[in-house]
């Protein structure tokens, strides 16, 4: 019965949704208050529907219904009951009815909050979001259904893949979902400014706010992606640029560069044509992603759901939603006016730059994700795209970024003067420098990259902080004054400083962590010890004796599915992390019997993960600022505060 | 006019990349094409099966002018169970030699294999290491090769042969090559 | 869709039973120099039957045969370049996780290149067109023109 009414929910869902997206927008079309107004309570409505719909499902894997297909193949009854839950969005049919209920959940927040909104925009927006989900609700109905029976029912289920049974990953998936999905409502506000003819600064603080939430989910769930692998894959990597990997990192490049020349589309009136070019990049690349993943185009080892079906509907999709929506650019997006001046030396052409480098960035890893794609499509033969690629393209274009990034905070909008900006870098400066050269007495022997990448680090990090103490005045004025102005520096300002700061700790890890692992690959015996980056690492059975840490690596055999997988002992310090892994049996060098053991030291990997943290929580602050608010006070009183906040 | 042909350029891109994709749906990315493909095969000699009575082979018995048929199998190896019919009434109908590379087998276990499912190979070359599997470009078991009478390989079938594969893939070839194509 | 179950299947024996980092001690070289190299070589070599893996990150079956072949190629006295050759002989260039520059691969190679030359080239002409639009750009003057020759004559050898 559940299942049914799982499947009835959805299915009602898709006339809701189908009558959402009609009538608001005739409605909006013809100036009708009446027919716009069906927005609202229809995308609360569909909400509802999805989430009946997910809660069946959940219930159905809580209870462990086995007479449905889905639960059969995914759950089982020994299972604890987080990994039931999570076991809902661990498959295809379940994670697309969770991308829905993310779509509808975004849809009901701008009709429960955007009553500031203009009727006809926030018609538009909700009727626009009703498309997408009327395309999906297809997609689900018709080739991947959750809640479809299977006769006779098993007396128990096939279990989850055991490398899926872990915290880690069981929130992986919404938080990437919650990003994926949230980037719509820029979409959504792009397509609606376009039929409107009119992106001004107000539109641009619309949309931020979504974006922002959009781009901190993201952001928390690829380091939470990259975390997993990190410990439970058991090679001590954390980004592979594996297919999967690449189709969550377009979206977040597309979606930083949005998030900043939304900026200048707010403070000075212009980029407007290419920051509606990018909210539809963004959200298409979301798309694009969900494609490669469910399509099997590109087999990866995470594919775990691929069926040639599905990829044709989602392929129609993505032609539908991401053509459409160019085709509509290209007749209206020559309307969108800017305004005239602008200084290529200025704080708008830093956020010019940084987007310069961010679409360059994004096309760069679209083009290795896709190319062996491309090429055996023109009969030109098999390649594989892999990590060698990929860095020797991404690493050239991020250390320019970088090192425009500490500078262009400093500059002033309109006209700066970089000269004055550099000479306060000094502090900057001398970090990087001394940055490089103790990474460089350190190891002698390492990669080139390495001190490159600390003395980038900590130039963004220290100069981040110089433009916070420029802010605050910090030594022009008194003490008690700058303390002052700290207090009254607005959120979103804090978060920007936050939010470059987390970036600096994320590329130090990022450089530690690939510039200098060490690593020892052996036989030991109980008893034995191995000396790495100065740790003496000992191997016993019992956890007796003074040890620095103990670590206690296993190796784990799932009692349904019987595989055995592999757990890192992992100690997390400040300076990096040890990590041990303990293989199969085997003998040592003098004939004792004992296990293979792989150790690693990496080198500050921690700090990647803490300064992802750090990103998250300067765009979550920035989220609670006033101004940023979802309830954004309405156009003409944006105007004046942006006036006055210059 | 000009400015207005920018705004399209998206959305041609776009148009470009799915066709692109439209043709990759059709294309299955765990098949990789053989490297040896019009290449002499590989220079090797394999002894036969331990304990077994036939005798093994090398690449001077794909030399013999004759077009012949190399077959890669294991008896670890599921698929390889599904196709072995279809292998023993390839040898079967005598148009063709049919040799088969046992790839890094138990001997014990592949004599049980043969015997069970019947051996119709011409003879049977242990590659216990998987070094000649590796010399012919073996990645997934089975695959099965086409050698002409010069000892050039001219076709490789990735995956079992089942269904009308043998009549719709490999026998044309085979005819082809031996009425003298090239 | 057969074939594609079957296939399914015959991966999952080849495919490693779980995951752990591949290199095991019993194949590794005692020369550390020469072990070091096996180590990178590997990590530019693609494991065939796992998606996305080199052969260095790879339990299965074939990655290790492969690790073993690269050391045995090594100690004979290969040059880097050499057993790569060895291994693309037999595998095609799919087995390169960095494909080689050559026609095929050149729009991937060149791509992100020119995306970057087109968007620096789009953010000049933007520049230049703001800079016309508000107050149209005077042309250089006779005088202007004079020293600008003379200033680029100045800088000729």
């Amino acid at each position: 019965m559940t299942a049914e009414l799982g499947h009835f929910a959805v299915i009602l869902a898709l006339f809701v949704a189908a009558v959402q997206a009609t009538l608001p927008l005739i409605g909006a079309q013809r100036g009708d208050a009446q027919w716009m107004a069906v927005a609202r309570p229809a995308a609360l409505l569909q909400f509802l529907l999805v989430a009946v719909a997910f809660g069946c499902l959940t219930n159905l894997y809580v209870t462990s219904d086995f007479s449905v297909v889905n639960v059969a193949a995914n759950s089982h009854t020994d299972k604890p009951l987080l990994y039931k839950i999570s076991g809902v969005w661990g498959n295809h049919e379940g994670s697309m009815l969770l991308w829905v209920l993310i779509l509808a959940l975004f849809g009901s927040a701008v009709a429960a909050f955007g009553a500031n909104l203009p009727p006809a925009l926030r018609a538009r927006v909700l009727a626009i979001q009703a498309l997408i989900a009327v395309g999906f609700y297809l997609f689900i109905l018709l080739t991947s259904n959750p809640f479809e029976r299977l006769i006779p029912a098993p007396a128990n289920g096939r279990d989850l893949n055991p490398l899926l049974q872990d915290p880690g990953l069981a929130f992986h998936p919404p938080m990437l979902y919650l990003g994926y999905v949230g980037f719509s409502m820029a979409f959504s506000f792009a397509i609606a400014a376009l039929i409107e003819g009119r992106v001004d600064a107000a539109w641009a603080r619309w949309v931020r706010p979504w974006t922002l939430a959009a781009w901190c989910f993201l952001t928390a769930g690829i380091g939470l992606g990259s975390w997993w692998a990190y410990y439970e894959l058991g090679w001590g990597g954390w980004w592979y640029w594996d297919p999967v990997e690449n189709a969550s990192f377009m979206p977040w490049l597309a979606g930083t560069a949005l998030l900043h020349s939304a900026t200048v589309v707010e403070k000075r009136d212009t980029l407007k044509g290419w920051t509606v070019l990018l909210a539809i990049i963004t959200f298409s690349m979301s798309l694009l992603g969900t494609f490669l993943v469910r399509s099997g185009v590109l087999t990866s080892v995470h594919a775990f759901a691929t069926d040639p079906a599905r990829g044709v509907f989602i392929l129609v999709l993505l032609i539908i939603v991401i053509g459409g929506s160019l085709a509509l650019y290209a007749w209206r997006g020559p309307q969108l006016v800017s305004a005239g001046l602008f200084q290529p030396i200025s704080r708008e052409g830093g956020l010019l730059f940084n987007n310069l480098v961010m679409a360059t960035a994004t096309a760069a890893v679209l083009l290795g994700t896709l190319y062996p794609l491309l090429l055996d499509a023109v009969g030109g033969g098999k390649v594989s795209v892999g990590p060698p690629f990929f860095n020797a393209v991404f690493i050239p274009l991020m250390l320019p970024m970088l090192a425009v990034m500490a500078v262009g905070p400093l500059l002033h909008w309109k006209r700066g003067d970089w000269r004055a900006a550099v000479q306060r870098l000094w502090p900057a400066m001398v970090a990087a420098l001394a940055a490089a050269a103790g990474a460089w007495a350190l190891v002698t022997d390492g990669p080139f990259l390495g001190p490159v990448g600390l003395a980038l680090a900590a130039w963004l990090g220290v100069g981040t902080l110089v433009e916070l103490a420029e802010r605050l005045r910090l030594g022009r004025e008194n003490l008690g004054r700058s303390l002052a102005r700290l207090a009254r520096q607005p959120r979103a300002a804090w978060g920007m400083t936050l939010a470059h700061l987390g970036l600096a700790v994320t590329i130090a890890g990022m450089t530690g962590a690939g510039a200098w692992v060490e690593e020892s690959i052996q036989v030991m015996a109980p008893g034995d010890t191995v000396r790495l980056a100065g740790y003496e690492f000992r191997f016993t059975v019992s956890r007796d004796g003074r040890a620095v840490v103990v670590l206690n690596p296993e190796k784990r055999v799932y009692n349904v599915s019987g595989q055995p997988t592999t757990e890192a002992g992992i100690e997390t310090r400040l300076t990096g992390d040890l990590y041990a892994v303990v293989g199969d049996r085997g003998t040592t060098a003098d004939g004792r019997p004992g296990f293979v053991t792989r150790l690693y030291f990496n080198p500050l990997v921690a700090w990647m993960w803490g300064g992802l943290m750090i990103m998250v929580a300067g765009g979550a602050l920035s989220l609670t600022d006033r101004r940023h608010r979802v309830g954004a006070p309405a156009r003409r009183g944006i105007a004046a505060q942006a006036a006055g906040a210059d | 006019m000009r400015s207005r042909l920018i705004y399209l350029l998206p959305l041609g891109l776009f148009g470009v990349l799915a066709v692109y994709f439209a043709v990759g749906l059709t294309r299955d990315p765990k098949i990789i094409p053989s490297a040896l493909i019009d290449k002499p095969a590989p220079e090797f000699v394999l002894p036969p099966i331990a304990g077994g009575t036939g005798g093994g082979f090398s690449t001077a018995d794909l030399k013999r002018g004759r077009v012949s048929v190399v077959n890669v199998f294991a008896s670890w190896c599921v698929p390889c169970r599904a196709e072995h019919p279809q292998i023993n009434r390839l040898a079967g109908m005598g148009i063709v030699p049919v040799y088969g590379l046992n790839y890094k087998d138990a001997p014990e276990e592949a004599l049980a294999w043969l015997n069970a499912l019947g051996d119709g190979y011409t003879a049977v070359g242990a590659d216990a290491s998987g070094r000649v599997g590796i010399d012919w470009g073996v990645y997934g078991v089975p695959e099965t090769f086409i050698v002409d009478g010069t000892g050039r390989i001219r076709f490789k079938h990735v995956g079992p042969i089942v269904g009308d594969a043998l009549e719709r893939e490999i026998l044309p070839l085979i005819r082809h090559l031996q009425g003298g194509g090239r | 869709m057969t074939r594609v179950l079957v296939l399914a299947a015959l991966l999952a024996v080849l495919l490693p039973a779980g995951p752990a980092r591949a290199v095991n001690p019993d194949e590794m070289l005692a020369d550390p120099v020469l072990e070091a190299r096996a180590r990178d070589i590997s990590k530019e070599l693609r494991c065939l039957v796992c998606q996305n893996q080199s052969i260095d990150d790879s339990d299965a079956g074939l990655a290790k045969d492969l690790r073993v072949l690269v050391r045995e190629r090594l100690k004979a006295g290969d040059s880097d370049d050499q057993v790569v050759a060895f291994v693309v002989a037999r595998y095609g260039d799919f087995v390169l996780l960095k494909p080689p520059v050559k026609g095929s691969t050149l729009v991937l190679w060149a791509g992100p290149a020119v995306v970057a030359g087109l968007g620096i080239l789009a953010v000049v002409v933007f520049f230049r067109r703001r800079r016309a639009a508000p107050a149209a750009a005077a042309p250089l003057t006779a005088e202007e023109r004079a020293r600008l020759n003379k200033l680029l004559e100045g800088d000729a050898p």
